[in-house]
């Protein structure tokens, strides 16, 4: 069902993971993509690995939820892994298939491949899943902030985005509804060939396309008439402030990335 | 007598035409609106009655006419902020203006928009809030709760800007009865009790009876005005109109015209039982 | 009588094992028969929707059965694919679903799903028009062009289209105006009366229950503890406001009038009636 759709989902909560100013956690998101990326062997992964875990336990979020959100990506998971596994031929070889090699080494490429990914994956979640989307979108503001010198309207594009976030179970409830309201006229959106297919999503894409213009002129004249206008001279519900913990967390990170450029420069693990 | 909120003189609308003539939706509207009084606007779909609403807070400007609120010309461009502020306006549809997907950040959009500091945002959202009876839900994501509850976070977010009068353009059309129920009362209580101006654009006889003042709209010009008592007992003439009168004024009617001596404005299903019961009685 | 349609221990669970999980429907016995006008109400969360969207098979239960002239719909998929013809379903708002270029392409989308030939598609579709109160120069027209209360029209002439032998409409009259709101329960009415067809309404509105409806089944938490002619339904004032439900005004009137010590009879709930009571109590005196 389409209900089931996990993008952007925001799970309340107290954990530091969660009062952390969203600034903090985008940088730390960053670094900590750096540091995934440097990583060159086993000890590096596992000190990411360590990091994350700790993240994921202090934020009680539960593995469980960080991995029903990894549902659409198996298919790339299983694809990467099975290209590094055959493609890779260094060291010892284990099994022999026909044409297909298995290695040491490919082993070994594979798991790092896939756990990476996976924890890319994990690191992002945790930052959406701990941060609400206003606050993402704020956070994003203030650090693309020095753009705005470049005249990028850094203010228009949060505010898009966080509008877009609003109306996504919005639009995912019309959708179900205008779903059933054309099956109930006999339509199928499930079988045929893939031209059916195509054509019977005419019947829920216009009624789709029409409800969003009109919502979003509507959205456009109610936000006038509370006095938007643009990013100029606006205020804030809440101010971002870094506390202590902020400073701390972050200085955790730049650690974290100067540790796996050293592990990779100096010892190559 | 002090000037009033919102004054419109001779003010005529028609939108551009699709296809043929221009469609007319105001004709020389002439209409003001005391501050602190609760005005409803009546009239079947179509009768000019939203476009009204849009003139209250400069969303339109007159093509004929004039238009001003607490003395400001709506035509002058360079006092729209301080015309949006003053009238605030909340739509039918609750989905289509809340910004924000959490509660409380979207209460606090117009303060923001205004450079209202943080500290006086924080106050006028938890009061605003506590007006509707929304505190318990400052946290939640809009599209987790009930109509009713979305619309009063959308009359909420209008409160929180201060403004002085609140036009609402059918609020309860698309809620059910508990939702009407809810955001009914709190219309009433921003007007008995914060003393906002309110009009409230409806087609429901019943929420017209609980303005101080009716003003009927038909074909985009104002056909009957006054207190809902005096407005109601013109039975025939809203008839002619599409609109129906509540169902107790319509038995009373009913009544005498097969000859029964009963009065016309008892709205209440109290005051009507009482007429009916006293002329029964009284042979 | 044997009933067109009917569920049996019928239950529906939402988002089964999250913390969302919800119970919409349980054990619920409805019927309908042939050539009935029906309501349904309840408040917003009772169970309604739910109720409707199984009868036409857009749900399938999570136990229990929907019977249609006896036979269970999930039997198989022709049964499950007559389901969806016989069993015609409105939904709210429904002017929300058009998309054709034209109105007579939009009514037709139905019956063409059907596979019916071009002729019988052209006959269905002015015919639809008629009971859904369209004129034929409107068929020619973007249904974009037309006023909200026409689209409405034209989405219920869709579904009337498809030949329903049961009609469900929920909300038909939402949003609309008095006039507008008695224009489409008449439409409504002639093709009741017309196709001897079993209408469903589902609806807030006790006022319109009260005008249109033979049978009402009122709906509370997931089940239907009150059902019965609209006399019946209405002598429940108490139960009712405990559901957040009310009666119609001119029954709460003479509620009053009896308190009142007037010697009047309680059930009454129309306009008409109301009228008749009193002149009779006058000319008794």
């Amino acid at each position: 069902m389409l209900k089931d759709i996990t993008l952007g989902q925001f799970f309340p909560g107290t954990s530091l993971v969660h009062r952390l100013d969203p600034r903090t956690k985008l940088l730390c998101v960053v670094l900590y993509i750096a540091a995934l990326f440097t990583a060159a062997g086993w000890v590096s992964y596992a000190v990411v690995f360590a990091l994350l875990a700790v993240a994921v336990g202090i934020s009680r979020i539960g593995v469980k939820a960080l991995l029903r959100g990894m549902k659409p990506v198996v298919v790339i998971l299983v694809f990467t892994g099975a290209l590094n596994l055959f493609y890779t031929q260094t060291g010892t070889e284990l099994v022999h298939l026909g044409f297909l090699h298995i290695t040491t080494g490919g082993l070994e490429r594979a798991f790092f491949m896939v756990t990476r990914i996976l924890m890319l994956i994990s690191g992002t979640f945790l930052l959406t899943y701990t941060t609400s989307p206003i606050a993402l979108t704020d956070g994003l503001e203030h650090l693309l902030g020095p753009l705005k010198l470049l005249k990028v309207p850094v203010h228009d594009l949060a505010m898009m985005m966080s509008i877009a976030l609003r109306f996504i179970p919005t639009l995912i409830e019309e959708t179900d509804k205008i779903m059933s309201a054309q099956k109930a006229r006999g339509a199928d959106f499930e079988g045929g060939s893939l031209l059916d297919k195509a054509r019977a999503m005419v019947p829920l894409m216009v009624p789709l396309f029409v409800s969003a213009f009109r919502r979003a002129d509507e959205l456009a004249t109610a936000m006038e008439c509370r006095c938007y206008h643009g990013g100029e001279g606006r205020t804030r519900l809440k101010q971002l402030r870094f506390q202590a913990a902020d400073w701390a967390v972050l200085a955790l990170f730049v650690a974290l990335l100067a540790l796996i450029v050293v592990l990779k420069l100096r010892f190559r693990v | 007598m002090s000037e009033p909120i919102v004054k419109l003189e001779q003010v005529s609308f028609s939108y551009p035409a699709v296809e043929g003539r221009p469609h007319t939706a105001l004709k020389d509207v002439t209409l003001e609106v005391e501050e602190g009084s609760f005005v409803a606007v009546l009239g079947h779909n179509g009768c000019g009655k939203s476009t009204l609403a849009k003139h209250m807070n400069a969303i339109l400007l007159p093509l004929g006419g004039k238009v001003w609120v607490a003395g400001m010309d709506t035509a002058d461009e360079s006092r729209w902020l301080d015309v949006h502020r003053t009238v605030g306006m909340v739509f039918q549809n609750p989905d289509n203006q809340i910004v924000a997907n959490v509660v409380e950040e979207d209460v606090a959009f117009a303060p923001e928009n205004l450079g209202v500091p943080s500290p006086e945002i924080r106050r006028r959202v938890d009061e605003a809030l506590e007006i509707v009876g929304m505190s318990k839900y400052a946290r939640h994501a809009p599209h987790r709760l009930s109509g009713g509850q979305k619309q009063r976070v959308a009359i909420a977010g209008v409160i929180a800007m201060q403004p002085r009068c609140i036009v609402m353009d059918e609020p309860t059309a698309m809620l059910d009865p508990v939702g009407r129920e809810e955001v009914l009362k709190t219309i009433r209580r921003l007007n008995r009790e914060q003393h906002t101006t309110v009009v409230l654009i409806t087609h429901h006889m019943d929420e017209a009876a609980m303005a101080d003042r009716l003003v009927v709209m038909d074909h985009g010009e104002v056909i009957a005005d006054g207190t809902p008592r005096t407005v109601f007992q013109k039975v025939e003439l809203l008839r002619s109109v599409g609109l129906t009168v509540p169902d107790t004024v319509e038995l009373l009617y009913e009544l005498r015209q097969a000859g029964l001596d009963l009065p016309l404005d008892a709205l209440s299903v109290e005051e009507c039982a009482q007429a009916i019961c006293g002329c029964l009685r009284s042979n | 009588m044997e009933p067109i349609l009917e569920t049996k221990k019928l239950c529906c669970t939402y988002s089964v094992g999250t913390p969302f999980e919800h119970r919409a429907l349980i054990d619920v016995d409805f019927r309908a028969y042939p050539g009935e006008y029906l309501g349904i109400i309840g408040h917003t969360g009772s169970g309604k929707s739910t109720l409707i969207q199984h009868l036409n098979a857009l749900l399938k239960p999570s136990s229990g059965q929907v019977l249609l002239h006896g036979e269970d719909i999930w039997a198989n998929a022709k049964a499950t694919r007559m389901a969806r013809f016989k069993v015609g379903l409105v939904f709210q708002y429904p002017e929300y679903q058009l998309f054709e270029e034209t109105v007579y392409k939009d009514i037709a989308f139905g019956p063409k799903n059907m596979r019916l030939d071009a002729r019988e598609i052209d006959r269905r579709v002015h015919e639809a028009a008629y009971f859904a109160g369209l004129t034929d120069d409107q068929l020619q027209k973007s249904p974009f062009e037309l006023s909200g209360g026409q689209k409405r029209r034209v989405a219920i002439a869709g579904v009337i289209a498809m030949g329903p032998e049961v009609l469900i409409l929920d909300e038909p009259t939402a949003g609309l105006d008095p006039v507008g709101r008695e224009s489409i329960l008449r439409n409504i009415r002639q093709f009741h009366d017309a196709k001897n067809a079993t209408i469903i309404i589902v609806s807030h509105s006790m006022e319109d229950m009260a005008r249109v409806a033979d049978r009402i089944v009122v709906m509370n938490d997931a089940r239907i503890p009150l059902q019965g002619t609209p006399r019946e339904v209405f002598s429940h004032a108490e139960e009712l406001r405990a559901m957040g439900l009310s009666v119609p005004q001119i029954t709460q009137i003479f509620h009053r009038l009896r308190a009142l010590g007037l010697g009047v009879d309680e059930s009454v709930y129309t306009l008409k009636e109301a009228k008749e009571a009193l002149l009779a109590l006058k000319r008794r005196d």
